[in-house]
């Protein structure tokens, strides 16, 4: 029983289940508002009726999965607080500082013009009203900017000093906060990769229609347009994934031998790269595994000779210099999400580029098996998306803010086992119910396809799209 | 100025706009069984809100988040102290928001009703349990000399409190359905009208009650002033409603909500939150601060952003000025 009601071991499952499901909307509305821009900014260029289509189309899709994101976002801005009360008092007055700019520049920004977007269609002349879809864009990516420094701070703290008396860590560089090594590579990593998603779902729902031969007006070039933007974000998420390695092994080296299970510190050809490794139950040392030579020094160091610090070596530095415990994540976590992550990622940019191979010059393949592949890239795309993050949270275990608070220093002290219990319960059932009917909603807006538009109006010549109507 | 005093009332106008503005929202939503006789009633309604709600709810989050950057220890200690009361206002705000977005997704009559249920029990709970917390803010709860509250979610539930969430809850109502009657056509406009009136004086009467009792137990000088001008605002925005000025009525009772809250702020300072075992516990704007460095930073944030914020929030409220004709949603497929 009291197993069951421990307040840190819930607080962190609560915390990983609500931020992981109000991840599962962030990378669509980044990646899903600036395609809908472009789609727009096409039809108000070329006046051509399928740009059009494709962007009410894929616009319905972006508002269903952008009420979730909304109301889901609020639970990770309250709950720093509820269930993370002295995480807050230690870090509030670094942490709070990115949080109320994102709300201030960029929130208010994005919530505002999506109302006009949804809205507007009819009320505002076009190119004020494109206008406001790309204010949305760009109110998303900037929001991502400040959460990514904020969460940077917990991966790698700077600009900060600590206030023994008050025991608390102080800001006393904003500029260093916000150029944080770590959140330079990982800005653009997340923003590549929900490009990635976002085209996923363009791939997928062109993918179903075309696979019918119905709509190929429109879905053709969706499905054109979703492919080359798989290859683009594929190779730049790639690109700043392995800066933003280089940024871990320079200040989570515990991370970067947990991503690849590397018990024992390595130089030039064995610092080995493992496609697939098997450990001893107790995750100290590994029974069996198949490897790439050189491959991780280079990934590392980007040099063939250099040397990657392993678990063990590491462990004994942490306690030499923090004290004595347990400094190394749950190594199968930490390497399987990282293969996954890597594997699911590459695919997809092969899946892309095969598939602007087979659309080559207009082609359409006849075969199912290739429309059934292609009707996959989005769910994956997005466990991809996923799976990496949760490698980088966990792989900052055992600290919440790294080498200054340990995860379980951090919990509210006074919310017992049995409120975040009830907590618990009440977001996984309410969160599973909502996906069941979000999941319904979108398959069924992609099944029906893009609308039909009205008759051109006989003296203008021009179609007036009308607004969403709750 | 002593930057911690500016940020006490950048925290407290945030708020101010978010119960300006959502509050209106939680009396749309709560006005449905009374209003909204069939389904185009229903979604005249909602459409009424529906290109505003969201930025009216960001003002919570960005009330949040100025809290945890220029008060962390304030924001610790109300969240994590009122941890049941704020689940159930986040599961409320999540069933009320995905309700606006899904509820006409599908034309089926079962469908819609589900979430008409969710759209009115997600806005009566939050306008409710926000006034008990703020009622219990000022009214001081018992804190731990680590500031850690120290009492239940049945401590929140006292008398003053539920009459502060009363009070709120009725307020909002009648804001909404001012709204409403500023903001749609014929029948319903009428309805909207005779209804604020009705709930109008009820709101009067349990307000006064809730604001006399505060300032004869918490009272200062600002609190009478403010009190005084929420007070008048109130019957001002009830005489206009009677007369059919929705315009006015709709403004005077945005300046009840906003001297309201402004008053509680008032009664509160230089408290934050005043413990109510041992008053060498309670969080003052001094000891749950951030740092001046911190709080010279996001001044300078505040002060660029939030006239921008304003104007175009302003301008979307301009765009979308227009009365809601059941025509207009009828004209609408499902």
């Amino acid at each position: 029983m009291n197993e069951l009601l421990d307040p840190l071991l819930l607080a962190r499952w609560q915390f990983g289940l609500t931020t992981v499901y109000h991840f599962l909307f962030v990378p669509i509305t980044i990646g899903l508002a600036t395609s809908t821009a472009v789609f727009q900014t096409a039809w108000y260029r070329t006046g051509k009726l399928e740009y059009l289509k494709i962007t009410k189309f894929f616009g319905t899709i972006f508002l269903i999965n952008f009420a979730m994101g909304v109301v889901t976002g609020i639970v990770q801005e309250f709950q720093f607080g509820m269930n993370w009360s002295e995480y807050s008092r230690f870090v509030g007055d670094v942490f709070g500082a990115p949080l109320a700019m994102e709300g201030l520049l960029a929130f208010f920004f994005e919530a505002t013009f999506i109302g006009l977007w949804i809205f507007g269609w009819d009320k505002l002349p076009r190119g004020l009203h494109l206008a406001t879809i790309w204010c949305t864009a760009i109110g998303s990516i900037v929001s991502a900017y400040f959460i990514i420094a904020a969460n940077a701070f917990m991966q790698n703290p700077v600009g900060y000093e600590m206030n023994a008396e008050r025991g608390r860590a102080e800001l006393v560089d904003i500029g260093a906060l916000l150029a944080n090594p770590v959140a330079l590579a990982a800005f653009p990593h997340t923003i590549a990769a929900s490009f990635m998603v976002a085209s996923g779902l363009i791939i997928s729902a062109a993918a179903w229609h075309l696979a019918r031969n119905q709509h190929l007006d429109s879905m053709r070039p969706a499905l054109k347009f979703g492919l080359w933007v798989m290859v683009g974000s594929g190779i730049l998420t790639t690109l700043f994934g392995d800066q933003l390695s280089l940024a871990m092994v320079a200040t989570q080296p515990m991370k970067m031998a947990a991503a690849e299970a590397m018990y024992d510190t390595a130089c030039g050809a064995d610092a080995s790269f493992s496609l697939f490794t098997l450990g001893t139950p107790d995750g100290t040392s590994e029974l069996f595994s198949i490897r790439v030579p050189y491959l991780l020094s280079l990934l590392s160091t980007h040099t063939f000779d250099g040397c990657v610090e392993g678990i063990n070596d590491l462990q004994l530095q942490y306690q030499e210099l923090y004290g004595p415990g347990d400094y190394t994540p749950i190594i199968w976590v930490t390497y399987w999400s990282f293969r996954w992550m890597i594997g699911l990622g590459l695919l997809h940019v092969l899946v892309a580029v095969v598939g602007l191979w087979l659309t080559r010059k207009g082609r359409m393949p006849k075969q199912a098996w290739v429309w059934k592949v292609a009707i996959w890239s989005f769910p994956l795309s997005l466990a991809a998306m996923i799976v990496g993050w949760i490698f980088t949270e966990m792989g900052r275990q055992p600290w919440i803010v790294f080498s200054l608070l340990p995860t379980e220093s951090a919990v509210s002290p006074n919310v017992t086992g049995l409120d975040v219990l009830i907590s618990l319960v009440a977001f996984t059932l309410i969160y599973g119910i909502l996906a069941v009917v979000e999941v319904r909603l979108i398959i069924r807006a992609i099944k029906k396809g893009p609308p039909e538009l009205g008759e051109p109006d006989p003296e203008t010549g021009r179609v007036e799209p009308a607004s969403t109507v709750y | 100025m002593d930057l911690t005093v500016l940020w006490f009332w950048i925290v407290a106008f945030l708020f101010v706009g978010y119960f300006v503005l959502d509050g209106f929202d939680f009396g749309i939503g709560m006005s449905l069984p009374f209003l909204g006789k069939d389904d185009t009633d229903r979604r005249v309604l909602i459409n009424t809100i529906g290109p505003v709600w969201d930025l009216n709810e960001t003002w919570v989050i960005v009330a949040g988040a100025a809290l945890f950057a220029a008060f962390p220890e304030w924001y610790a200690t109300l969240f994590s102290g009122f941890y049941l009361a704020l689940l159930l206002i986040l599961l409320a705000l999540i069933a009320r928001g995905v309700s606006f977005e899904y509820r006409h997704q599908r034309p089926e009559s079962r469908w819609k009703k589900w979430f008409d249920g969710m759209i009115v029990v997600g806005s009566a709970v939050p306008a409710l349990l926000w006034g008990v917390a703020f009622a219990n803010i000022v009214q001081g709860v018992p804190l731990d000399a680590d500031h850690n509250y120290t009492g239940t979610l049945f401590d929140l539930l006292n008398p003053y409190a539920l009459l502060g969430g009363l009070t709120t809850l009725l307020l909002f109502f009648t804001h909404g359905v001012v709204f409403a009657s500023l903001k749609t056509e014929g029948d319903l406009r009428e309805r909207a009208r005779r209804l604020a009136t009705k709930s109008g004086l009820i709101t009067i009467v349990v307000a006064a009650s809730f604001l006399l009792w505060t300032g004869l137990a918490f009272g200062t000088f600002w609190f009478w002033i403010l009190a005084a001008v929420a007070a008048v605002a109130l019957i001002g925005g009830w005489l206009a409603n009677l007369r059919g000025a929705e315009g006015v009525a709709f403004t005077l009772l945005a300046v009840t909500v906003a001297a309201a809250v402004l008053a509680l702020f008032a009664s509160l300072f230089p408290d934050v939150m005043p413990a109510s075992n041992d008053a060498a516990n309670s969080l003052t704007i001094v000891n749950a601060s951030s740092t001046t460095y911190t709080l010279t930073v996001m001044s300078w944030v505040a002060v660029f952003c939030l006239p921008l914020v304003l104007l175009y929030q302003g301008w979307t409220y301009w765009v979308f000025r227009k009365r809601v004709s059941r025509a207009s949603i009828e004209a609408a497929a499902h």
